[in-house]
């Protein structure tokens, strides 16, 4: 047919050019691209995981430990002052990074997985099932969620267990849309029809072929997620359904020194007081956001001219 | 704004223009200095395969670059104007009113929630050219010259009431409603069945005809722009390959590739005897949901050799692969499977069924996960259906990629790292992997470029001889038939029309509907539309 440089030869056909990148340089390239909020969040993100890890080796004291001075004010030997049965509350505020953050973390993970599968499984089944899943996790967002968990709290005791099962399970209702949602789009494609053709189980056109193709915005959702259950947990314990005492959590320690604000005019360190574990629960959700509005801004392909 | 040009005059010269694009965090050069003069009243075809640019360079024809684009040197000259020197505010009042643009996509192209006529007319009337009354009746006559059923109320329709053909003709109009001196053509009629291509295609020549305007006409089927132009150019790499009237490229290409271009379609494969069948559907009828698709469909598929199923969109061909795989089961008829019943449902087959019956698909891209490597994609079935796993899977996956001619740099790739042609190779590969021994081929050519199509045809037709393959082949390009068939069915309207060998098809006498699709098929003549208008008239 054709001679010399223009012999056609399927190897040589060009395709798009990429470069072959490791994982790492590729997230380095991005790190360094990444804009300062994106920064700011990580290392407020990576500061919260150090403390919330080796919180024993941070706190000068112990979680419960109660010294005879209460409500002692801001000091050298107290840096933040003690509590009302005088306990210190800068120890309390690490051990609680401990308790809030890891609760919320394990809430989250526990919710994806429950929200995730059902929504996959929902989303390649589309028949009575997905029928049956979508009504149900209708039902469950009819009620708000709060007021629910309260009720569900009430009946079936505040132990950490119970909080996190709760709070997963309300929570997945909202993983479950995303999931379903994201996962309908991949399952019309042409390769997950060839899997099925192949005589590929329900597990493995889950995991391998759809899973990997909606990462992205599970990940980006995780994050926001994450947030909604801290706020959430931190509010149940403001409300005492939460986290319960002796433990240290945020929400629990803001509400226990929340009439300190009144002695403000007096002391204004002791007014600050019940605001610090209310500004640590502020400033990691914020943290979060900015990570994850960068993370959405990367993947969703929209970027500025 | 009035018309200054009349026929003859250079209307639009480009010198030097080059055109890089931004990505993977580099600038490419996309278009490399080309020059061209296009003259009032005359049709330029713009050819070349996906990539050569000529996309780029017929936007860049209005001044207009696409986002991530630059032009970094050169002049386009349109009636006097250096396009490339205006602002966006002052090139805005060419487009839409002296130049104006058919993109390939009608359906995209239109917005959803307003009427035909509206949009047909709404730069005319913001222009100031028309007003709206005047416009409307112009708009009319317009769908009537473009031989739109009703022109004097299609125009209230929406644009989903309208076929695709239909609606590239309306987008015709829209074009020509301003009466602009330069039309761009971006693929209008790629996305169309070949009976509704030539119908847009002689209307789209007549109105080009009748109010003499210059055109660009983008596409990389070259029997296609045999009908439409006076001058083709042919574009590689954003390079000028050559450039000439139609009838002296057609009959006498200088350029070693542009003789590669035409010769493509002479690919023919000689017809073999039909043998033992093993794949048979015997009155089959389909539904999906409460709509009937298949009408008492009955196909024979001999032993070693390639049936290919003909027919437009709609003619059932797709849904009849999705019986034999098992993906929608039949209503009723049987599916016969070397010499045993397929259960109609795909859970109830086993595994060896499976194995045996492979599909290859019409867009490649999404035939394999783009998070999978060429090692997991071809892998797969060999651990799944042949137990191999380790360096036995290894050296298999070598063999086969071998024997789709690439080699083993290939299997750290992504799909997103591979040509279109690599891509459907691999997705061949992946369907030789469970040693099948019947292939089902959706249109596996339809979204490649010519010379590619070519290489895969060969390619399919080499492992057919070696692995003495079954295909039922699905298409609509008649070409592809000849090159690839033993035997055709023809499919309409979920009907068989006709079946037989392909010399016995393809020679008179025909049924209506084979008549009307062959003799659809663009032929590399210019006056081919011109002959097959008239033959319309004074039949």
């Amino acid at each position: 047919m054709t001679q010399g440089k223009n012999t056609y030869s399927a190897a040589g056909e060009v395709g798009s050019v990429v470069e072959k990148r490791t994982f790492w340089t590729r997230a380095k390239i991005e790190l360094s691209k990444s804009p300062w909020t994106a920064r700011f969040g990580m290392l407020v993100i990576f500061i919260y995981a150090i403390l919330a890890i080796f919180a024993p080796f941070f706190a000068p004291y112990g979680e419960a430990q109660v010294f005879p001075e209460p409500y002692a004010p801001w000091s050298s030997t107290y840096i933040f002052g003690t509590d009302q049965i005088g306990r210190d509350i800068f120890s309390r505020m690490i051990f609680g990074a401990r308790n809030t953050v890891g609760i919320a973390v394990a809430t989250t993970f526990l919710a994806f997985l429950i929200g995730g599968t059902l929504g996959l499984a929902a989303a390649i089944n589309r028949s009575w099932l997905d029928q049956f899943l979508s009504r149900s996790v209708d039902v469950l967002m009819a009620i708000p969620s709060l007021i629910f968990a309260l009720v569900l709290l009430s009946i079936f005791g505040s132990t950490v267990t119970n909080l996190i099962l709760i709070i997963a399970v309300l929570d997945s209702t909202r993983v479950f849309r995303l999931t379903r949602a994201v996962a309908l789009n991949v399952v019309v494609m042409d390769y997950v029809e060839a899997a099925r053709l192949r005589g590929e189980g329900l597990g493995w056109i889950m995991r391998r072929e759809i899973l990997p193709n909606i990462m992205p915005p599970l990940i980006a959702e995780f994050g926001l997620r994450f947030c909604f259950v801290f706020l959430t947990i931190a509010a149940l314990s403001f409300l005492g359904v939460g986290i319960q005492p002796p433990t240290a959590d945020w929400g629990s320690m803001v509400r226990d020194n929340a009439s300190l604000i009144m002695f403000a005019q007096y002391d204004l360190k002791a007014g600050l007081t019940p605001l610090l574990p209310a500004a640590a629960i502020a400033l990691l959700t914020v943290a979060i956001n900015f990570v994850v509005d960068w993370f959405l801004h990367k993947t969703s392909g929209l970027h500025d001219e | 704004m009035n018309k200054k040009t009349k026929k003859g005059d250079v209307l639009l010269s480009i010198k030097g223009l080059k055109i890089q694009g931004f990505s993977d965090e580099k600038w490419h050069d996309i278009i490399n200095g080309i020059d061209l003069t296009l003259h009032a009243g005359e049709v330029l075809g713009l050819i070349g395969e996906s990539g050569a640019g000529k996309s780029t360079l017929g936007l860049a024809a209005m001044g207009y670059t696409q986002p991530g684009c630059r032009i970094t040197a050169g002049e386009i000259i349109f009636d006097g104007v250096d396009l490339t020197k205006l602002t966006d505010g002052e090139k805005r009042k060419f487009w839409g009113n002296r130049m104006t643009y058919v993109a390939q996509s009608a359906a995209a192209s239109f917005n959803p929630a307003h009427r035909l006529i509206v949009q047909t007319t709404a730069s005319t009337i913001r222009a100031g050219i028309k007003d709206q009354a005047s416009a409307y009746e112009d708009a009319q006559h317009l769908y009537s010259v473009l031989n739109l059923p009703d022109p004097k109320h299609i125009g209230e329709r929406y644009p989903h009431q309208v076929s695709g053909g239909q609606l590239q003709r309306v987008m015709t109009a829209m074009a020509m409603s301003p009466r602009p001196d330069l039309l761009i053509f971006d693929e209008p009629t790629t996305a169309l069945d070949v009976t509704t291509q030539v119908e847009v295609l002689a209307s789209m020549r007549s109105i080009v005809e009748e109010f003499n305007t210059a055109a660009i006409y983008i596409t990389h089927d070259l029997a296609v722009v045999a009908q439409m132009a006076d001058v083709i150019k042919v574009l590689r790499y954003g390079n000028e390959v050559e450039e000439a009237p139609t009838r002296q490229m057609l009959n006498a290409p200088q350029q070693e590739y542009t003789k590669s271009l035409w010769s493509v379609r002479s690919l023919e494969k000689t017809q073999q005897e039909a043998e033992v069948s093993i794949l048979s559907l015997q009155s089959i009828d389909a539904a999906y949901g409460l709509e009937k698709v298949l009408h008492d469909v009955s196909i024979e598929v001999p032993k070693g050799s390639t049936v290919a199923v003909v027919g437009e969109s709609g003619s059932g061909k797709s849904t009849a692969a999705r019986v034999i795989t098992g993906l929608l089961p039949q209503m009723s008829g049987i599916v016969r499977f070397d010499g045993e019943d397929l259960p109609p449902t795909l859970s109830n087959r086993s595994k060896d069924q499976k194995r045996r019956i492979q599909m290859i698909y019409q867009m490649a891209d999404t035939a394999m996960n783009p998070r999978q490597t060429v090692r997991e994609i071809i892998g797969r079935p060999l651990e799944f259906y042949l137990g191999m796993r380790g360096s036995e899977q290894t050296k298999r996956i070598v063999e086969l990629l071998e024997m789709i001619e690439l080699d083993v740099s290939f299997t750290e790739r992504l799909p997103g790292e591979l040509s279109g042609g690599q891509k459907q190779r691999i997705c061949i590969a992946r369907a030789l992997a469970a040693e099948p021994d019947f292939i089902i081929c959706d249109e596996v050519t339809s979204a490649l470029d010519q010379i590619v199509q070519e290489g895969i045809l060969k390619l399919l037709l080499r492992l057919q001889e070696e692995l003495g393959l079954t295909y039922l082949f699905i298409t609509h390009d008649i070409s592809t038939v000849k090159a690839i068939a033993d035997q055709v069915v023809v499919m309409n309207q979920g009907e068989v029309v006709e079946q037989g060998l392909k010399t016995e098809v393809f020679s008179p006498p025909h049924p209506d509907y084979t008549e009307l699709l062959l003799s659809s098929v663009p032929e590399m003549d210019p006056d081919w539309l011109s002959n097959l208008n008239k033959k319309e008239i004074r039949s």
